[in-house]
């Protein structure tokens, strides 16, 4: 069968499944973008290349599965490195298709070339550069599974504009040639065995969850764990969702902005079960001082989280679903007696530190941003995809919006990256059509990626972005305001767009709200429309988030309010 | 806890920039890299790179699992605290005055290298062996003028059963 590098890429995508690709084209792709045009692949124009790949990502976090994105060479696929690098931080499975100059002219410096791979290769899971057509259907192959396997990541492909143009005799490619790629998926039971007499023995044990958790699907095994083991339960910013965050045995969110209880437990506890976590700063403060008093087990499919930030003392690898599922099993097993009497003092401990300092604000004159993702929780019950910008709205959103179910929450966690939260929300919304997706955003990151505004008009998306407009760079303010004595450099905002008009501008709907008693109605107003909507509510200028843990410091000495 | 030199020997794909995602590994991390040989081996879809790095126990197990996340390593073995051999080669060119020829000729002999190249006012030696012999005909050769060397780092293979 005689095909151009386009045919063949067109032909692989399909046997993945791909149906949407986000993308941007230039030089570089236009011989794939003139054959994707003739497949029922759907490709939506993002207006930025970063954005191309966000979508992909919020796509592939709402509807577990692989985003794709395709964009041109030089400056385009520079574009896409922050949206990779985001990627790349909360392993989130995006295979991203570059157009490169022609073979023969590679290393010329070319109109467009740069090396992308080269660029690419620190915040890439993988990436190849295609020389020859030949190559192409099983490198495409081998990125689907890269991505999406073992801890997921982002795969790049570079693609010579002469090499998605030539034909070849096709012939499908056999075996991959994969050597040594065999993530461990099936844990040590023997370990696991020891984690089992570990619960079964403890008085004070702690479950922390991340992100793995809602990668491997493994909520309902997570769930079962903690009700049946009667573990108490915090997570990460990454792991929010995969434990019911109505549920009693729910703490709230660990670290930096964590609930006053999650952190205090982690300074008590005597086991402590991270699952699908990678121990990062911003969770366990002063690593030193990091859960003294606990033995730790450390369950991860990358053998490289367990033992880099904190020494483990029972490490596991696996994928968090079948690990779980073994573990549950095996405490099946075990007489674990009466375990809410035994953990009677360890609960009222919790009980307590919940009554000394519960997360809370005080709504007056001025619109709290609390109160904003308060009613916006009620309002929604707790069931749309909350995606966020970064900053003082992303945590508020982690603290206020009470999630209940994985794939819910969608932030740029790692790399904490403004501009994240529209571009996803466009991805979630084609990937749920069915669902509310709202945007939680700061004045400053929206104008990040405002651009955006028009994909989503033009794709008829009905997403909602609430703007916690405080005139600032609010995160960075805070840290000015707590550190800086209240030096505000560069973080006042206070020459800014309407977002009213701007959001008529782009054919959608505009609001606002700028007093306590509009809240509710704006939203309701803006929630329940069928369009794509800005509600910009203006609310305290400096409003801090707390409980805060100073950087470098111990989790549990913090900053209350 | 204290740093430790380890010899890691890395089978990895025999691909055009797999040398770069190594070093890239070693750089982006922090982690250090004292001596690096590559090659072909002779199965010609993999290379062998002998790499000498020193870390406190956790930084050489993280190297260790980062290298194996690498898609194009194969293989990695730490061959520190296994039996070993292991060679360097260097290329050393001395000055060679008249007066000091016979000094580094019986040098030459005694540890067992080679004069390959030789002008008026020099001698090049091809000195094979572990860093204890470097490390001596280095010493011996310092006083006499050492014009410039070459050394290849560390090559090493897993002792086999006798
Ligand atoms: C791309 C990028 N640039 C800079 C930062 C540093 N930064 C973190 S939070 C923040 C302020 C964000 O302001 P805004 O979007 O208004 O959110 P707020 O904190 O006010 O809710 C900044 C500048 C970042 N995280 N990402
Ligand atoms: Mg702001």
């Amino acid at each position: 069968m005689k095909l151009t590098g386009a045919q063949i890429m067109m032909k692989v995508l399909k046997e993945e499944g791909v149906d949407t690709i986000f993308g941007y084209p230039g030089g570089a792709v236009i011989d794939i973008y003139d054959e994707l045009e003739r497949t029922d692949i759907r490709h939506i124009l993002v207006r930025q290349e970063a954005c191309a790949v966000h979508a992909a990502d919020g796509y592939a976090r709402a509807g577990g599965r692989t985003g794709v994105c395709l964009v041109t060479s030089g400056p385009g696929a520079t574009n896409t490195v922050t949206g990779i690098a985001s990627a790349y931080m909360d392993s989130i499975p995006v295979v991203i298709f570059t157009g490169q100059v022609p073979t023969h002219l590679i290393g010329n410096d070319a109109f467009q070339e740069v090396d992308t791979v080269g660029i690419t290769r620190p915040c890439t899971k993988h990436n190849y550069l295609v020389k020859r057509t030949e190559d192409l259907a099983r490198i495409i192959k081998e990125a689907f599974l890269i991505a999406s396997s073992g801890r997921p990541g982002p795969v790049l492909i570079d693609i010579p504009k002469n090499v998605s143009a030539n034909t070849i005799d096709y012939k499908a490619p056999k075996k991959n040639k994969l050597k040594s790629y065999k993530p461990t998926y099936s844990p040590n039971v023997k370990q696991l065995q020891r984690v089992a007499e570990m619960i079964k023995d403890s008085q004070k044990p702690l479950i922390f969850a991340g992100g793995g958790v809602i990668l491997s699907k493994a909520s309902k095994e997570l769930t079962e764990l903690a009700r049946k083991a009667q573990i108490p339960l915090t997570a990460s910013l990454m792991g929010l969702g995969g434990f019911p965050g109505t549920d009693p045995l729910w703490l709230g969110m660990i670290g930096m902005h964590g609930t006053y209880r999650s952190n205090m437990s982690t300074g008590e506890c005597d086991l402590m079960i991270g699952i699908g976590v990678r121990f990062d700063d911003r969770v366990t403060g002063k690593t030193d001082a990091f859960a003294p008093k606990a033995k730790i087990v450390h369950i991860d499919i990358d053998p490289t989280s367990i033992r880099k930030n904190i020494p483990v003392t029972v490490p596991v690898v696996g994928d968090c679903k079948i690990t779980l599922a073994l573990l549950n099993k095996l405490l099946d097993k075990e007489d674990l007696g009466d375990l809410k009497k035994k953990r009677k003092k360890w609960f009222d401990q919790i009980d307590h530190w919940k009554s000394t300092s519960p997360q809370t604000y005080n709504q007056k004159d001025v619109i709290k941003p609390q109160y904003v993702v308060d009613k916006l929780y009620e309002l929604t019950k707790g069931e749309a995809i909350i995606t966020t910008e970064v900053g003082q709205n992303q945590m508020w959103a982690a603290q206020y919006y009470h999630f209940d179910k994985p794939n819910h929450f969608i932030t740029s966690g790692g790399l904490g990256c403004m501009g994240f939260g529209l571009p996803a929300a466009i991805g979630a919304q084609l990937a749920c059509p069915d669902k509310l997706v709202v945007d939680v955003a700061g004045d400053g990151s929206i104008q990040m990626n405002i651009q955006e505004m028009t994909t989503a008009i033009q794709c008829g998306l009905p997403v909602k972005v609430v703007i916690l407009n405080n005139g600032h760079l609010g995160m960075v303010r805070q840290w000015q305001q707590l550190f800086f004595d209240k030096r505000y450099a560069a973080t006042c905002l206070d020459c800014a767009p309407d977002f009213v008009k701007l959001a008529e501008a782009y054919g959608a709907v505009g609001l606002r709200a700028t007093k306590p008693e509009e809240v509710v109605p704006v939203l309701k107003k803006g929630l329940f429309s069928k369009k794509t909507v800005i509600m910009d509510f203006v609310v305290e200028k400096e409003e801090c988030v707390y409980p805060m843990v100073p950087a470098g410091a111990p989790v549990t000495e913090m900053l209350l309010v | 806890m204290t740093e430790e030199k380890h010899v890691l020997s890395i089978i990895v794909d025999n691909e055009p920039g797999v040398l770069s995602r190594i070093a890239g590994l070693f750089s982006g991390r922090g982690f250090n890299i004292e001596s690096l040989c590559v090659a072909e081996t002779t199965e010609p879809l993999v290379s062998r790179i002998t790499l000498v790095t020193t870390g406190e126990p956790p930084i050489i197990e993280q190297i260790e699992k980062q290298l194996n996340k690498l898609i194009n390593v194969v293989k990695v073995h730490d061959l520190t605290g296994t039996e070993f051999v292991h060679r360097e080669m260097a290329l050393i060119k001395v000055m060679a005055k008249a007066e000091h020829r016979a000094e580094i000729l019986r040098i030459v002999d005694i540890f067992r290298c080679k004069v390959v190249d030789v002008s008026l006012d020099h001698y090049t030696i091809e000195v094979t062996g572990d860093e204890g012999k470097m490390k001596a005909i280095l010493n011996l050769l310092k006083p006499i003028g050492i014009k410039e060397i070459a050394k290849t780092g560390i090559i090493a293979l897993i002792r086999e059963a006798r």
